[in-house]
């Protein structure tokens, strides 16, 4: 059967590639530090040698629109096309092209749609940031193929947290049970607290400092009891209103294990967000 | 009221370099073309089928003629797309970073929790 090889959670910031790739005056003073923690977070995967990465997500209404939107999709394509025009004129993001894991995602779909998620699929998913920021962090060879799943975390009515936390231990016992040699890491990104078209964006911090703190706590120590007892679909609006993105951390923590802690934890406080990232080994930590 | 519809607008507008352009320079005129031919496109369809009942109210047709994102926001129009959107009009006018997302955040300063309901 197939191994889980690492489990990762992050934010997704979609100015990490502009700001990471600018020189001179250009270059934001934030840039240095932000990229040596990246440099730290990607030796994670690296270290753990995956040969197929599940990528959770979420469309941020490019492909995805409110006339047929899923709750949660699983992409069943040969390639991906990524990332949009308007990712390219705001964020600098460069067009991209993914191999998929077919087999993989064939396998997802079947055994999650018996397990009881009725799973939507695509078999053309132009794919956008919020699966191209951690292959631009984390993967920037861009070389290994994916199964992106997608999570509605954007457009009401969205399902409740615990169905995310739900799916991801489904999406555990799953890929575990593939049978295949390949060495898999799920890699998943959301945010902490955010606020985007609001009264309170693009502060010099994130909306809300005290959610962000205890949000690191619960993801580090995989507390998913607390978390799930503080977070509900009314309590997410409070921290800033697109701060349901949470729940694909959520998603994450159901992929690690309850009560699992991360054997990698570091966060960097930027200008309207606070960037978190976490690394689970399941079978120990890489040797080598 | 169509919060539905806005968003179709600001979606369908967003993604087209050449409607970005027009909805900077002539935003009445556009919003008015966009009504009478895109409002009823059946996105992700066969072209020649269509809908035949979405239309704006004269409240939502004015907040689009007039770039009035604050309104927008009171309408339960989603931030996010809004946002977006806007930032492709206006965010070319900056002298200091981040300039235009800080002064339309600021603009949305009375609004208190809980904010208008963006669902659909």
């Amino acid at each position: 059967m197939a191994s889980i090889v690492a489990v990762i959670a992050s934010t997704h910031h979609p100015f990490y590639y502009r700001a990471s790739t600018a020189t001179g005056e250009d270059r934001p003073p934030f840039a240095d530090e932000w990229t040596r923690k990246i440099l730290a977070f990607r030796d994670t995967l690296t270290r753990a040698r995956p040969d197929v990465l599940v990528m959770v997500g979420s469309d941020h209404f490019h492909q995805l629109w409110l006339d047929n939107m899923p709750q949660f999709l699983v992409g069943k394509a040969p390639h991906y096309d990524a990332n949009w025009y308007n990712e390219e004129r705001e964020f600098g993001l460069p067009r991209m092209l993914l191999k998929g894991q077919e087999d993989l995602s064939g396998h997802i779909l079947r055994a999650g749609l018996d397990a009881g998620f009725d799973l939507a699929f695509s078999n053309e998913l132009r794919i956008d940031h919020s699966i191209t920021c951690p292959i631009i962090t984390l993967r920037p060879e861009a070389d290994l193929p994916i199964v992106p799943i997608y999570t509605n975390i954007f457009a009401p009515p969205l399902p409740q947290p615990k169905r995310f936390v739900q799916l991801g231990q489904s999406i555990r016992d799953i890929v575990e049970s593939w049978p295949s040699h390949l060495r898999v890491a799920v890699i998943g990104t959301g945010h902490l607290s955010l606020e985007l078209g609001g009264p309170r964006q693009f502060g010099p911090h994130g909306p809300d400092p005290e959610f962000d703190r205890r949000a690191v706590e619960w993801i580090a120590n995989g507390d998913l009891d607390e978390c799930l007892r503080e977070v509900t679909l009314d309590s997410l609006h409070s921290p800033g209103n697109a701060t349901h993105g949470f729940m694909d951390f959520m998603l994450m923590m159901g992929v690690a294990g309850a009560g699992v802690k991360a054997d990698y934890v570091d966060t960097l406080d930027l200008f309207h967000t606070m960037e978190a990232y976490f690394t689970w080994y399941p079978n120990g930590a890489p040797t080598a | 009221m169509s919060k539905y519809l806005l968003n179709k607008f600001l979606f369908m507008v967003d993604r087209d370099p050449e409607l970005v352009e027009r909805y900077r320079s002539e935003p009445r005129e556009l919003v008015a073309w966009w009504e009478a031919e895109c409002a009823n496109t059946v996105l992700n369809c066969h072209t020649g089928e269509a809908s035949t009942w979405l239309r704006f109210d004269d409240v939502e047709r004015e907040a689009l003629a007039t770039h009035d994102h604050v309104k927008l926001f009171e309408l339960g129009a989603h931030p996010f797309l809004t946002l977006t959107l806007f930032i492709a009009l206006f965010e070319r006018d900056n002298t200091e970073p981040l300039e235009y997302q800080k002064s339309y955040g600021a603009r949305l300063a009375h609004f208190s929790m809980p904010y208008p309901d963006i669902a659909t």
